[in-house]
């Protein structure tokens, strides 16, 4: 929806890392030699979704550093779509911390760019994602089709607004949430489940190429019946438009993991690494895990789950790795050119 | 001479030549392949159909615009003339998510046209609007000029020697300015085939129905994909270069004919 003012803005911030550079460093070699340590800043780059949490993550982690340490940090955070997101930093993004969508996108960046090493998702608990999230059905206020599962999404007539799996991450989760149930019903197999996403694409007029663009077709254009959505952006949605929505858990879907990693050549070139692990541990603590439970993702912690436990309503959840054995063969089977996804779509 | 050289080859020169040497990574075959995907033909197909649809719409409308601005005076004139350029100072994407808002199902034009059973947005159709809307301002700036050059006197003496309306615009007017015509014709048709903010909302994306060149190369490069990409790049390069130099070639041919 903003797709250029978005691009303006990290433009913006890339100026800001540039300007900030030789402060940074000064400050880093500093604060090593017990002085009164200089102010430093980090960039965090993420994905679409997770502005406001970041924005409240930030501030509190600042005011943690400082009370630690007495370093002053200004955190900068820049959103766009995931894959987007990591081309940016590919490309020289002075990312110190990226919390993107999905593994494969990190991934890349270990593979490409070789700023981080390859097992980078062993080096944090829990795959590397201090919280998580699921796909839901978001339908319009009172359910007026009667939609209650995956199988309801391809009735005559019903249209379904999801965005491109090529170019979202948001849109993979969905689109592998749909496999995952028609592959596990009864006599499901691989055939099978093509033969349901096949129908079920043939039930989406748009494909926007972002999460929030397919959001606006649905909730201001009135496109649609159904909108296949992140749970988080789902609860969001009603905070956003007001309470025109329900939101339906299918009876299986899947278990999304946004991981977050430490770009290590960046934050070894600018000194920040120290601040930047601290970020991430930071994530998993108590109270930062309450933040995520607060901006509707699932939190790790056993505290905030408990605190949160009647928001996120339990429903089985299948893993990338158990399901599709790991991003890179669900990204080289589904979504690459001549895939799946792209199969479905010929004649 | 020198230094216009180097600008024009650190602005326009080296981006290209980087364009032109890129998709050969893939070898002769791989970008052909490239090239011949289904997917990308219709994409092509789309993306130039359109363009040339929406280049010919603004040629009729921009001359009706320009002809109004130069001929008539009316209340609001002045007006009229500043609005013209109103798409090209626009972000394309707020003009793409206002047109969309217009088209759509739930938007007043979009109801409309929805009731007769037309489908605007999300449709190849609503590519044409956004690419219509884009390209307006080039055809009236090129021909505004040259029709307020025109020489009354001629079309003075034509009516004299009993030309009739019709005889005087198809026989004197529209002879005179062809040409510019022609140039901002192409300059719109360029534009929108290059266009990817204003459309990207509109067009609804569906592949091999509504999926516009430029998201292709968007798509291959989410796929860290840059030689392919490329590739289309350079497709879509080519193919605009050569509707160009033709629609050029045209042009000086009717000059030259105009003058003869």
């Amino acid at each position: 929806m903003t797709h250029d003012i978005r691009h303006l803005s990290r433009r913006g911030l890339l100026g800001g890392a540039a300007l900030a550079g030789p402060a940074v460093l000064a400050g880093g070699g500093l604060a090593m030699a017990q002085g009164a340590p200089k102010p430093a800043t980090l960039l965090n780059v993420s994905y679409d979704p997770t502005r406001e949490l970041y924005k409240e993550i930030n501030a509190a982690y600042a005011k943690f550093w400082k009370e630690k340490t007495g370093q002053t940090l200004t955190i900068q955070q820049s959103h766009g779509g995931s894959g987007k997101q990591a081309r940016s930093v590919i490309d020289g993004l002075q990312a110190d911390i990226v919390t993107l969508a999905l593994a494969y996108d990190i991934d890349e960046i270990a593979q490409k760019a070789k700023l981080l090493p390859a097992n980078w998702q062993s080096r944090l608990p829990q795959n590397s994602a201090p919280y998580t999230s699921t796909i839901v059905l978001l339908v319009r206020k009172g359910n007026p089709w009667k939609i209650r599962d995956w199988g309801d999404l391809v009735k005559p007539g019903i249209e379904v607004i999801t965005p491109n799996p090529k170019t979202s991450g948001g849109a993979r989760w969905n689109y592998l949430a749909a496999w995952a149930w028609a592959l596990k019903q009864p006599g499901g197999s691989p055939a099978k489940a093509e033969a349901f996403i096949k129908e079920l694409f043939q039930h989406v007029p748009i494909l926007d190429t972002g999460a929030r663009g397919s959001l606006t077709t649905f909730a201001q254009r009135g496109v649609g019946d159904v909108f296949l959505s992140w749970e988080n952006e789902a609860f969001l949605s009603n905070e956003e438009f007001g309470p025109k929505f329900d939101i339906v858990y299918p009876s299986l879907s899947i278990l999304a993991e946004p991981p977050v990693a430490v770009v290590d050549k960046i934050v070894d070139r600018r000194k920040t690494r120290t601040i930047a692990e601290g970020y991430l541990n930071f994530l998993y603590s108590p109270l930062a895990q309450d933040l995520t439970g607060k901006h509707h993702y699932r939190p790790r912690g056993a505290q905030a789950q408990a605190k949160y436990a009647g928001k996120f309503k339990k429903i089985p959840l299948v893993t990338i790795d158990d399901t599709f054995g790991g991003w890179t063969k669900a990204q080289k089977t589904h979504f690459a050119d001549g895939g799946v996804f792209d199969r479905i779509y010929r004649p | 001479m020198a230094i216009t050289l180097t600008w024009l080859s650190l602005i326009v020169l080296i981006p290209l030549a980087a364009l032109v040497i890129k998709p050969w990574e893939l070898g002769l075959d791989g970008v052909w392949r490239t090239l011949t995907d289904d997917r990308v033909v219709a994409a092509f197909r789309l993306s130039f159909g359109a363009a040339a649809i929406a280049a010919a719409a603004d040629a009729v409308l921009g001359l009706i615009v320009a002809w109004a601005i130069v001929r008539y005076s009316f209340p609001g004139r002045r007006l009229l003339d500043a609005l013209v350029d109103l798409p090209f100072a626009l972000p394309t994407a707020v003009a793409g998510i206002a047109l969309t808002a217009i088209y759509a199902p739930n938007g007043p034009l979009g109801a409309l046209f929805a009731q007769v059973g037309i489908k605007t947005a999300y449709s190849p159709l609503g590519v044409v609007l956004a690419l219509t809307f884009i390209g307006l301002p080039f055809v009236v700036r090129a021909v505004q000029p040259v029709l307020e050059e025109v020489d009354r006197e001629v079309e003075e003496a034509a009516r004299t020697l009993g030309a009739t309306d019709y005889q005087r615009i198809v026989r004197v007017v529209l002879p005179a300015i062809l040409p510019a015509i022609l140039g901002g014709v192409g300059l719109a048709f360029a534009r929108a085939v290059g266009e990817y903010g204003s459309v990207i909302f509109i067009a609804g994306n569906l592949p091999m129905v509504s999926e516009i060149a430029p998201l292709l190369i968007i798509i291959k490069l989410e796929q860290f994909d840059y030689a392919g990409a490329a590739a289309v790049g350079l497709g879509m390069l080519v193919i605009s270069f050569v509707a160009l130099l033709a629609l050029n070639l045209v042009q000086t041919w009717l000059t030259r004919r105009s003058r003869g």
